[in-house]
């Protein structure tokens, strides 16, 4: 952890917001006055709501990515003479999604800690999420290696072929979410403050749960 | 606010070597010039491409010395479509506008010191470069460049080496090269669109944007919901050609006596995706080009944009309604009357904010103290260009034409003008407008004209006989078209279209040759060479590090103050206070 406290970061982020850290929220400055990327020196930096909008528009970016593979699902199951194989779903699908979905909570648990100043609870909770998201990403690859051992590959049928790609596709996205979090919690942040890392990372991170759990519904129901 | 100086940068350094200078740097202004660079490079292979594939069409027995086996065979005419569309679209004309001029300009002209991501803008770039270096690659491994097109429509594309030549490795370059350029391109949409967001200077409300920063930002949009689409149709494409998979590939295709392993897939579904991509990359080419066009109007007018706030909404009514019409690209695909019906008449639409852009350029000029310098004539050139291959473009929307018209040179002619050729005199507008800001001097304005009077007569030379070609039957893709009576009958327009396209190539050269001289031998030009309002015009040429040498302006006026009545100097600067302002009465 950098030596900094929780609470200067608090202030910080407050003092930008021009009002109590606690009243905190999701979406970055509400002034609109475009100027508080400048400070009294006159020297340049950038505004911590841009990590924010970064944050929003790459996740827009990363959806139409998703959506496009998931109307090519949609398509290509709708062919006619698709040679489509209905896929049994391991089961432990089911538990990695209540991991996933656990995760989201203890994320939320630890970014209430964080803007509550409690620097223990923080890092306790954060650590937590960091866990049950190496769990999930354990946990899928355990469900490739029970297909694999069913005999079902990438390339065996279309239905197996979208698994692989959903689960990889979003194991890739949700492994990228692990490092950030490692990275908050161990290394110190340079251009953004710390109550802006643990935004953007919980934005990333409740996207990924989101899009886990609906394309977990898409391959159970979709079949 | 003072509590935020210990954690953000302080005052911005310029670093001192070179790698981080010039080559790994973070300031947005040489991360544009390298992407301005890389397309220079691009645009030439493309025009030799281009220029052989004329050559072949009118002396297709010719004996080339560089082609194995001395006569060019089709395969290798179609790997010459395919790396001219692919190098064209992808490295020149996405590359050029937003990369090169918008990532020097739009900080700039929004009063910003970079842009809102640095590192990531860097990293754009580099993963443009090796997905450039991918696709030339393509041309030196074993069987050469892929000849399905720049489209890579699948199932030519999805099968491999027994496809043809350049279906193995070349193909699978191709596909890596466009998932990386996908990749690249998302993270600088990122960054354009936060900084617009983000980075404007006190008083630079959207409203008093330059159309350039609104044809960047919503260009940026579009790329970054497109690119995403394109980048998972690759990955799909990938694993059918190397994992064995079929999501494009359907049952029963024999190819050379073997039959394919694949089974069920959807060839129209690699269709669907890239085209939802391929519609908005249009608009991603052509723009920046609009925004420069009105920009350079509006400036050497010397009058306001004739309704800048309709210009604005027009440029998003393009990019909105460019998501929904994909499928005019798709008509000869057997799709349903009804989707047909449904796509020609939002193709159609888009002529509405079409029209209403060409008007205002019209009404920009009327009237208007017009000086006809070198950027003005090409973005005088934009418009002409636009129109004539816009107008064609209304044909082509409507199905029943574009079923006898589709496969021929009417498209090529079509998509040539409005937005190859046009966009390309954007790029050029750009470049002898902001060259003076770039590199502190300006071009020679005499070569520069001249260079104008080729390029622009040239092309319609090039591409106005080309929709008769279309017309008369002339099908594009073929390598030769002697061997049929009606065809062989067209071939003395094709003549004439080879030496309208080698004299116009060969005017390129006054380009890079007033470019290349004018860097050190320009006249110096000094801030304000062209007495123009907009920001990047009141810092030094080129800018400082931090472009504003620390003093960030603000903004009290909108982008085209010209000619306002009653004050002594025909423009006022947007960061004039009214008081500085009442100066000039």
């Amino acid at each position: 952890m950098p030596s900094n406290t929780v609470t200067d970061e608090i202030e910080l982020i407050g003092t930008g917001k021009g009002g109590g850290g606690s009243s905190f929220g999701d979406d970055g400055n509400s002034g609109g006055g475009g100027d508080d990327w400048k400070d009294s020196s006159g020297s340049a930096r950038v505004p911590q709501r841009a990590y924010v909008t970064g944050m929003t528009i790459a996740l827009a970016g990363v959806l139409m990515f998703f959506m496009a593979l998931v109307s090519a699902y949609i398509v290509r199951k709708g062919m006619p003479n698709s040679a489509w194989v209905n896929l049994a779903i391991p089961r432990i699908l089911w538990l990695n999604t209540a991991i996933l979905i656990a995760s989201s909570f203890t994320l939320a648990r630890s970014r209430s800690r964080f803007l509550a100043s409690d620097d223990a609870g923080f890092r306790h909770w954060w650590g937590v999420t960091t866990i049950l998201g190496i769990f999930f990403l354990i946990g899928q690859i355990i469900a490739w290696r029970q297909l694999a051992a069913a005999g079902l590959f990438l390339a065996t049928n279309p239905a197996s072929s979208f698994f692989y790609v959903f689960t990889a596709a979003h194991g890739l996205h949700l492994l990228g979410g692990v490092l950030a979090l490692l990275y908050v919690a161990f290394r110190p942040t340079h251009r953004l403050t710390k109550g802006t890392a643990t935004e953007v990372v919980s934005m990333y991170w409740h996207f990924m749960d989101g899009l886990w759990v609906f394309l977990f519904l898409l391959l159970l129901l979709g079949r | 606010m003072s509590s935020h100086a210990h954690t953000g940068h302080a005052v911005v350094v310029e670093p001192s070597g070179f790698i981080r200078k010039y080559i790994f740097s973070i300031d947005h202004k040489v991360i544009g010039i390298q992407y301005f660079l890389l397309a220079l490079t691009a645009v030439c292979v493309g025009i030799v491409l281009s220029l052989l594939m004329r050559f072949h069409l009118v002396y297709p027995g010719a004996h080339l010395p560089f082609v194995s086996g001395g006569i060019m065979t089709p395969e290798q005419y179609l790997a010459l479509v395919t790396m001219h569309g692919t190098i064209m679209v992808f490295f020149v004309l996405t590359t050029a506008p937003q990369g090169g001029f918008g990532n020097y300009f739009l900080p700039i002209q929004i009063g910003a010191p970079d842009m809102a991501f640095p590192r990531l803008n860097m990293l754009s770039f580099w993963v443009t470069f090796l997905a450039f270096v991918a696709i030339i690659a393509a041309f030196i491994v074993p069987g050469g460049a892929p000849i399905s097109g720049w489209t890579g429509y699948t199932p030519l594309s999805g099968m491999g080496e027994v496809t043809g030549p350049g279906e193995g490795m070349g193909q699978t370059l191709w596909i890596v090269s466009i998932s990386l350029f996908c990749l690249a391109s998302l993270l600088g949409a990122l960054n354009f669109i936060a900084t617009t967001i983000d980075l404007r200077a006190p008083g630079m409300t959207l409203f008093r944007m330059p159309l350039t920063v609104w044809g960047w930002f919503v260009t940026a949009i579009l790329g970054l919901l497109a690119f995403g689409v394109l980048l998972a149709g690759g990955v799909l494409l990938l694993l059918d050609r190397s994992a064995g998979t079929s999501f494009f590939l359907p049952a029963g295709m024999v190819v050379n006596d073997q039959l394919q392993p694949h089974s069920g897939g959807s060839p129209l579904l690699w269709q669907h995706l890239f085209w939802f991509f391929g519609h908005p990359e249009v608009y991603i080419a052509i723009l920046p080009g609009m925004g420069v066009a009105s920009h350079v109007l509006s400036t050497f007018a010397r009058k306001p944009v004739y309704g800048y706030r309709a210009m604005a909404m027009a440029i998003c009514a393009i990019g909105f309604l460019g998501f929904m019409v994909w499928g005019h690209h798709m008509f000869l695909s057997g799709m349903s009357p009804y989707s047909g019906f449904a796509f020609s008449v939002l193709t159609m639409s888009i002529g509405v904010p079409s029209a209403i852009k060409t008007f205002n350029w019209i009404g920009t000029l009327w009237g208007g103290k017009i000086q006809f310098k070198s950027p003005m004539l090409f973005a005088l050139g934009f418009v002409s260009l636009f129109v004539s291959g816009g107008l064609s473009g209304l044909f082509l929307a409507q199905p029943a034409v574009d079923n006898m018209l589709h496969a021929s040179y009417y498209v090529v002619a079509h998509f040539h003008l409005v937005m190859g050729v046009a966009a390309i005199f954007g790029i050029f507008a750009a470049t002898y407008f902001w060259f003076p800001k770039m590199f502190g001097r300006m071009m020679s304005e005499p070569l520069a004209q001249i260079h104008f009077w080729f390029t622009f007569v040239g092309t319609y030379c090039i591409f106005m006989p080309m929709h008769f070609v279309g017309l008369a039957g002339g099908i594009r893709r073929y390598a030769d078209a002697t061997g049929t009576t009606y065809a062989a009958a067209l071939q003395p327009v094709h003549v004439f279209m080879t030496y309208a396209a080698f004299v116009t190539g060969a005017a390129q050269l006054i380009f890079l040759f007033n470019f290349f001289w004018s860097l050190k031998h320009g006249a110096v030009a000094g801030k304000n060479p062209w007495n123009a309002t907009t920001l990047e015009w009141i810092t030094d040429s080129p800018p400082p590090i931090d472009n504003f040498g620390g003093h960030y302006p603000s903004v009290y006026r909108g982008p085209y103050e010209f000619s306002v009545p009653g004050y002594r100097q025909d423009f006022i600067p947007q960061n004039l206070t009214p008081d500085q302002a009442a100066l000039l009465k």
